[in-house]
């Protein structure tokens, strides 16, 4: 049961690094970013072209994927959501929807439907033991990066500078402008750094999930419900949720397996009846 | 001038009849059915984003879990398909007021999302009851008989599935037009105002997503029985993206838009299937992509923003000359 919830965990880190992304990019842009799916495929098919076409190594691409894919949000930003920001955020969400169309169908005319072998890094291709049990290396190194990344993303945001305009930005856009504060300088690279993560957390999946063009798109939605059950405007709600819902679906798993699939919209509909703000969310952001 | 503008939703309804009864003879008749029932699902999604202003990102739950209830009851009561339909459909509706209960209380991008995940929620459930939906088989050899006449024709299945479609958007029709339609739109437009006048605004809009969702299940049952079978890409997120593609291609809050929208989507996708080319979404996103950046009415509201743009032109003009004549 230990090692369940360790790979809830794990499973729990994937929704963390995806949850931080979308949260942050809906804190500064009010954009629900539907791509953000299409962006973690693409950060796993980043490692697979990299590793078979050019045989670059894991380390390299773990580093070098993530920043191409962020300068890419940085051009998608920067050429068609900006055009769309005054309007109403459902025309950026319908946007969204369809770049990430063309992304996954661009892959999938390139490689096929049928998952790409990735294997382990060699360094971590062996089991740990941690006391209890051992535990296949390359997971806990997951889990390692995904709380190191979200406890540096929380130490940035809660001890610096940026940090403040970011949370001032998510939780009060209209007052921290009146306040004189260039909210919009900060726009681009927090919709490049949000989608940089989503590609690294596509390459953190490669040696450990099916890299297939159809990989982003079913996650994004159970994410979306984890951002749902975490409250959107809330960005500690969001992680705390991810990492919560990894947990109980990976325990569902072992004692309901029939509903574990379900389970995590289950969990939704409750919060929604209880809360509909989300967990962490304030209710007035609902409007 | 009077008369021509009396005149012109008559001519529109007639040309519009016309249009649909001549279309199996110009295009394959399985298309032609496609068409309509994609055209009664744009319908039932405008009406709640068009006229509540409710973008639902789930109607595939609805569509897709009355093509199996349909399905299910054709293939194991041996009742005829219509009464089959009329039950998927009613499931839809009962299906969707639990969603609705739990999404109407939020708004924009947060009733997109969860409406999103609780239709994903279906697919799952779909996916995992294999004993009554076949899995990723799909639920097959549903039959296409009335009263033991064999309907397995699409050219003559398509007049016999029509009358239902056609109720469909008879009775969207008549939802906007109603005082309940009105209150809806006021809904959309300010429902803080809506609410200050005593209209319980959840209620409204709960009411509207049930209408919307049977809408929407008449035409998935419609669509399952004419393909014979019911499939998990009915339930997908995917088929959910289509129809909302559809309706702002026609134009949001058009009603008729999204018959237009339908057309052209199921037409495209019918062309490109035929040519070999099977990454529809390339195409698909990126006709969607360009709509929403630069074409936002779509193509009715841009037809009707010129039409009227045109008659009021007309009308300066004849009381400019009436006045120079006095």
């Amino acid at each position: 049961m230990l090692q369940q919830a360790f790979n809830g965990l794990v499973g729990g880190a994937f929704y963390a690094l995806l949850a931080l992304g979308l949260a942050v990019i809906f804190g500064m842009l009010g954009v629900v970013n539907f791509a953000h799916g299409a962006f973690y495929m693409l950060g796993a098919f980043g490692a697979y072209i990299l590793l078979s076409s050019f045989g670059v190594n894991f380390w390299v691409a773990l580093i070098a994927v993530p920043l191409v894919l962020g300068l890419l949000g940085v051009l998608l930003e920067r050429l068609l959501i900006r055009r769309l920001v005054q309007l109403d955020p459902l025309y950026n969400f319908l946007l969204t929807f369809g770049i990430s169309l063309i992304l996954q169908d661009l892959v999938r005319r390139q490689y096929g439907v049928q998952s790409q072998p990735y294997p382990r890094p060699s360094e971590l291709s062996g089991s740990l033991n941690l006391g209890l049990f051992t535990y296949p290396a390359y997971q806990v190194f997951v889990l390692v990066v995904a709380v190191l990344v979200c406890a540096g993303a929380w130490v940035v945001l809660t001890r610096t500078r940026v940090g403040m305009i970011v949370r001032a930005a998510t939780e009060r856009p209209e007052l921290t402008r009146a306040l004189g504060i260039d909210v919009a300088r900060w726009v681009t690279p927090v919709f490049g750094f949000g989608i940089a993560l989503a590609g690294l957390a596509g390459v953190l999946a490669a040696p450990m999930r099916a890299v297939n063009p159809l990989m982003g798109g079913d996650l994004i939605i159970i994410v979306f419900a984890v951002v749902v059950i975490g409250g959107l405007g809330s960005i500690f709600g969001s992680v705390t949720a991810a990492f919560g819902i990894g947990l109980i679906t990976a325990l569902g798993n072992l004692y309901l397996p029939t509903i574990s699939q379900t389970l995590v919209f289950i969990l939704m509909a409750a919060v929604l009846l209880w809360r509909p703000a989300g967990l962490f969310g304030r209710e007035e952001a609902l409007t | 001038m009077i008369l021509s503008r009396l005149a012109a939703r008559p001519l529109l309804l007639a040309l519009g009849l016309v249009a649909v009864l001549a279309l199996p003879w110009l295009v394959y008749p399985p298309v032609a059915m496609d068409i309509v029932c994609w055209a009664l699902f744009a319908i039932a999604v405008d009406l709640l984003l068009g006229f509540t202003g409710l973008l639902s990102f789930g109607h595939a739950a609805f569509w897709g879990s009355s093509a199996y209830v349909s399905g299910l009851i054709a293939l194991h009561s041996g009742l005829p398909f219509p009464l089959a339909v009329l039950g998927g459909a009613a499931f839809a509706a009962v299906l969707a007021v639990p969603i609705g209960l739990l999404s109407v209380r939020l708004n924009g991008i947060y009733f997109a999302m969860v409406t999103l995940a609780f239709a994903q929620m279906v697919y799952f459930v779909v996916n995992q009851w294999r004993d009554l939906t076949g899995g990723e088989n799909g639920l097959q050899g549903v039959p296409r008989e009335l009263f033991g006449m064999d309907l397995s024709d699409p050219f003559i299945f398509y007049y016999v599935g029509l009358p239902l479609i056609l109720l469909g958007m008879l009775v969207a029709w008549r939802i906007v037009r109603s005082p309940f339609g009105r209150v809806l739109v006021s809904i959309r437009d300010n429902p803080a105002r809506a609410q200050a006048l005593g209209y319980p605004v959840e209620r409204y809009k709960l009411l509207a997503f049930v209408l919307s969702a049977a809408l929407s299940g008449l035409a998935g049952g419609v669509f399952a029985i004419s393909h014979g079978f019911a499939s998990l890409h009915d339930v997908y997120w995917t088929t959910s993206g289509q129809a909302v593609m559809m309706v702002v291609l026609g134009g949001i809050g058009t009603l008729w838009g999204g018959t237009i929208g339908a057309a052209l989507i199921v037409l495209l996708n019918d062309y490109l299937a035929t040519a070999g080319f099977q990454e529809i979404g390339i195409v698909t996103g990126s006709i969607f992509v360009i709509i929403v950046l630069v074409f936002r009415r779509g193509v009715w509201g841009t037809a009707r923003d010129l039409v009227q743009a045109r008659v009021a032109a007309r009308r300066r003009t004849t009381t400019r000359l009436r006045t120079a004549e006095e």
